[in-house]
């Protein structure tokens, strides 16, 4: 017995109540909701567009490192696009990237809430994080930014004659978004579950959430003064990293990996909420130590704070130091182990099937492993020196930040899609996207750990000829990896105008966000949904799922 | 109960709950807040670790007469503050909007004083660059932090007093509920300025001077 067709209260409303997206029409209507929904929709939109521009800008340094040789852009522009890659790709896409669209979207909803603690400040966070991106636009469009995204002293301060301030105003305006979001989201969790909703019922997803906001609120205002510090040497001649009159440039390091070794935290931590959610609804199995999932999101947010001085081993820091930051970088591998473990035990004796969300998903956790371990060479000190700052390093990040967060990304993209907007895409084009955007990434990463360890150094217009053979790999990949970027789009918004009707809960997943109409009403719920269960109900304890069935045993509003 | 309703707000259903919720968010923001005041302390200890002669010298500078007058201001002003937020909750309404207005009354006086202060120093050469007064080094050092961190403090100094103002402005025309958090969030941000302050004032005005 699948035990599926106990009868509950409807949450759903009727549908003639009309949604969120039919709660207004006008443009001025979005520019001014505080919806959390809506919001989710406006940060959904400025981020694709800054995606594309950060991927335009790599598009043309992949181009000209087809050959050894710069050929088509000078020296100072490849620094100047390399620079915009990252600053846009980190600030403005991947840190607001999964917490700010589907956070935003999902976690009233998975906790029962009407909205986010403060509304108001949600869509506030919004115009901050668009204004700082007009700020590092406008550092573009004026002539660009040379520094790298790391805004190293003294280059930064005294001898890079390109838009520092403006690039660094953007980004210090765009930490405070992130820091009203990270306030919000903890208020959210503190204080709106719903009846019944405990601590230890939380999806993971949103546990995933309140461990990147600790790492928001408490690492953001790091990174904001030290860039006010670097405006205040540049621009008003006030000496604090400057060596010339006894400041020490290493202790700017030491500030800006306090606050950028947890962002990458922030970028991973939600993409690990997401793929946990994926996995254990496509593969009907309740998720393999819950308990544990949450500790390692936690650890994995605590003991990230305590390990950047692993960017600084070649740095000429204490020797003493480095062994202290090496080990603690090997630690928080240990979580981050426990959940991958953890997914592969929760697919065991699964009814696993493959739809494009845990395709995506079983992407990730192929390319955060290799990302991860990868992550423990460059942890220990002896082969750091090696490969550090070369393509080895940006290998292994990418398959974290690309890999990991980009594909977790996709992967609730596809989940939650016919949730936001109650359309289904087109599975076919779907699975193939994911699939090449799979080959696609490792097709253009791959050759670059080679590359790496061979001794190419990052950051380099030009190439000893013996290289070349990687870049026309790597760059080759590229194409495949952008052509998987721009299916997407296209069958998405095809699938808004002739998609099928989702109904309110395709995939047959547990969680309240499931339990309202899709799209959901401009309050979620027209009752406040009282919670009865663990959040992974998908088959009876000691039992495992019924092979082939997609109900689920208990929605989370179901008692056992 | 008028006034509670006034106060009410999405997504809320209650009005305790809302104010723990207010509560809650700004001790999460203050949090931020130590964090960015601590990135700059971070580098004054390692300023004075690298250069103690220096930062000893450069501290004889600063004008402890405007520091210490400056210091129980703003002391006052909390104390003012405090009484407001009470008040606020009492429903006592004359007093609430007194303790405010003596709030943004000695931020002022703060202000004016810092003004004084900085046309001081810079008259005495202490700001950094060309033609700097001190010759040894970590003294520009100690000036710079000197002028950022008084800088900043003085910026939140100046939001807290724009709050303030319109509160009490609101709060005249009888458009501020007395139940209102604002009042309770605004005080919580105003003593961590304060806190701030009392950081600052040793580390800027007392070291050399034993």
């Amino acid at each position: 017995m699948s035990g599926a067709t106990i009868l509950v209260r409807p949450l759903t409303p009727v549908p003639e109540s009309g949604n969120y997206l039919t709660a207004g029409r006008t443009i001025w209507s979005w520019l001014t909701s505080t919806d959390h929904k809506r919001i989710a929709i406006l940060y959904a939109i400025s981020i694709t567009v800054f995606f594309f521009i950060g991927a335009a800008a790599i598009a043309v340094i992949r181009f000209e490192l087809l050959t050894p040789t710069g050929q088509y852009i000078s020296d100072d522009t490849y620094n100047k696009l390399f620079t915009l890659h990252g600053v846009v790709m980190v600030w403005f896409f991947l840190i607001p990237s999964i917490p700010n669209t589907f956070g935003n979207f999902l976690l009233p909803l998975m906790i029962g809430a009407p909205d986010v603690a403060f509304p108001r400040l949600n869509l506030f966070s919004w115009y901050l994080n668009i204004a700082g991106g007009l700020f590092t636009l406008y550092a573009v469009i004026a002539g660009g930014v040379d520094t790298g995204w790391t805004f190293y002293t003294p280059f930064s301060t005294m001898f890079s004659n390109s838009h520092v301030l403006a690039a660094a105003a953007g980004v210090f305006v765009a930490g405070f978004s992130s820091i009203a979001t990270g306030v919000n989201f903890i208020a959210t969790i503190h204080m709106l579950r719903t009846e019944g909703m405990s601590w230890m019922r939380l999806p993971l997803f949103v546990w995933s959430l309140y461990a990147t906001s600790l790492v928001l609120i408490l690492a953001t205002p790091v990174l904001a003064v030290t860039l006010l510090l670097i405006v205040a040497e540049r621009w008003l001649g006030l000496p604090i990293f400057d060596p010339a009159h006894g400041g020490d440039p290493l202790l700017f390091q030491h500030l800006f990996w306090f606050y950028s070794h947890p962002a990458v935290y922030i970028m991973i931590l939600p993409a690990m909420g997401v793929v946990t959610e994926v996995i254990t609804c496509f593969a009907r199995r309740r998720v393999f130590g819950y308990d544990f999932m949450v500790y390692a999101l936690v650890a994995i947010a605590g003991i990230g704070f305590f390990v950047w001085g692993h960017h600084m081993f070649v740095s000429g820091q204490s020797p003493y130091a480095s062994l202290v930051f090496s080990f603690l970088s090997f630690v928080v591998a240990v979580p981050s182990a426990i959940k991958v473990f953890n997914w592969t035990a929760t697919l065991y004796r699964g009814s696993v099937s493959f739809e494009a969300p845990m395709l995506y998903a079983l992407g990730f956790i192929g390319l955060f492993a290799i990302g991860g371990s990868t992550g423990l060479f460059l942890a220990s000190i002896p082969v750091d020196i090696q490969v550090h700052d070369t393509y080895f390093v940006i290998a292994h990040f990418h398959y974290i930040m690309v890999g990991g967060s980009v594909s977790a990304f996709f992967a609730a993209l596809h989940y939650w899609w016919p949730k936001i907007t109650g359309k289904l895409y087109d599975e076919a084009w779907a699975r193939f996207a994911a699939i090449l955007m799979f080959f696609g990434f490792n097709f253009t990463f791959f050759p670059q750990f080679v590359l790496g360890y061979l001794g190419n150094p990052r950051r380099y217009h030009v190439y000893p000829p013996q290289f070349q053979v990687f870049h026309v790999m790597s760059s080759t990949g590229a194409s495949v990896l952008a052509a998987a970027y721009l299916l997407p789009p296209i069958y998405l918004i095809w699938s808004m105008r002739w998609g099928r009707a989702a109904g309110d809960n395709p995939w047959g997943a547990t969680g309240l966000e499931w339990r309202t109409s899709s799209p959901p009403p401009l309050h979620n719920f027209l009752n406040p949904p009282k919670v009865e269960q663990q959040p992974y109900a998908y088959h009876p304890e000691g039992r495992g799922p019924v092979p082939g069935s997609r109900t689920p045993y208990r929605t989370q509003d179901q008692p056992s | 109960m008028s006034e509670a309703a006034g106060a009410l707000r999405e997504p809320w259903h209650s009005l305790s709950r809302q104010r723990e919720a207010a509560a809650f968010g700004i001790w999460l923001f203050l949090a931020s807040e130590l964090l960015f005041f601590g990135g700059m302390l971070l580098c004054y200890a390692v300023c004075r670790y690298s250069h103690p002669q220096g930062f000893l010298e450069a501290a004889r500078q600063t004008n402890i007469v405007f520091g210490t007058v400056n210091t129980l201001t703003l002391l006052t002003s909390s104390f003012c503050m405090a009484i407001a937020s009470e008040s606020g909750k009492s429903g006592l309404r004359r007093l609430a909007i007194g303790g405010l207005a003596g709030t943004l009354m000695l931020g002022f006086v703060f202000l004016v004083i810092k003004g004084l202060e900085y046309r001081d120093d810079i008259s005495q050469h202490l700001v950094p660059g060309a033609g700097f007064a001190l010759p040894q080094l970590g003294a520009q050092l100690f000036f710079s932090l000197y002028w950022m961190m008084t800088g900043v403090h003085a910026l939140h100094l100046t939001v807290g007093m724009i709050i303030i103002a319109r509160l009490v402005l609101v709060g005249i025309r009888r458009e501020l509920p007395l139940t209102s958090p604002e009042i309770q969030v605004t005080a919580l941000y105003w003593h961590l300025v304060d806190i701030i302050w009392i950081i600052l004032y040793p580390l800027l005005y007392l070291g050399g001077r034993a």
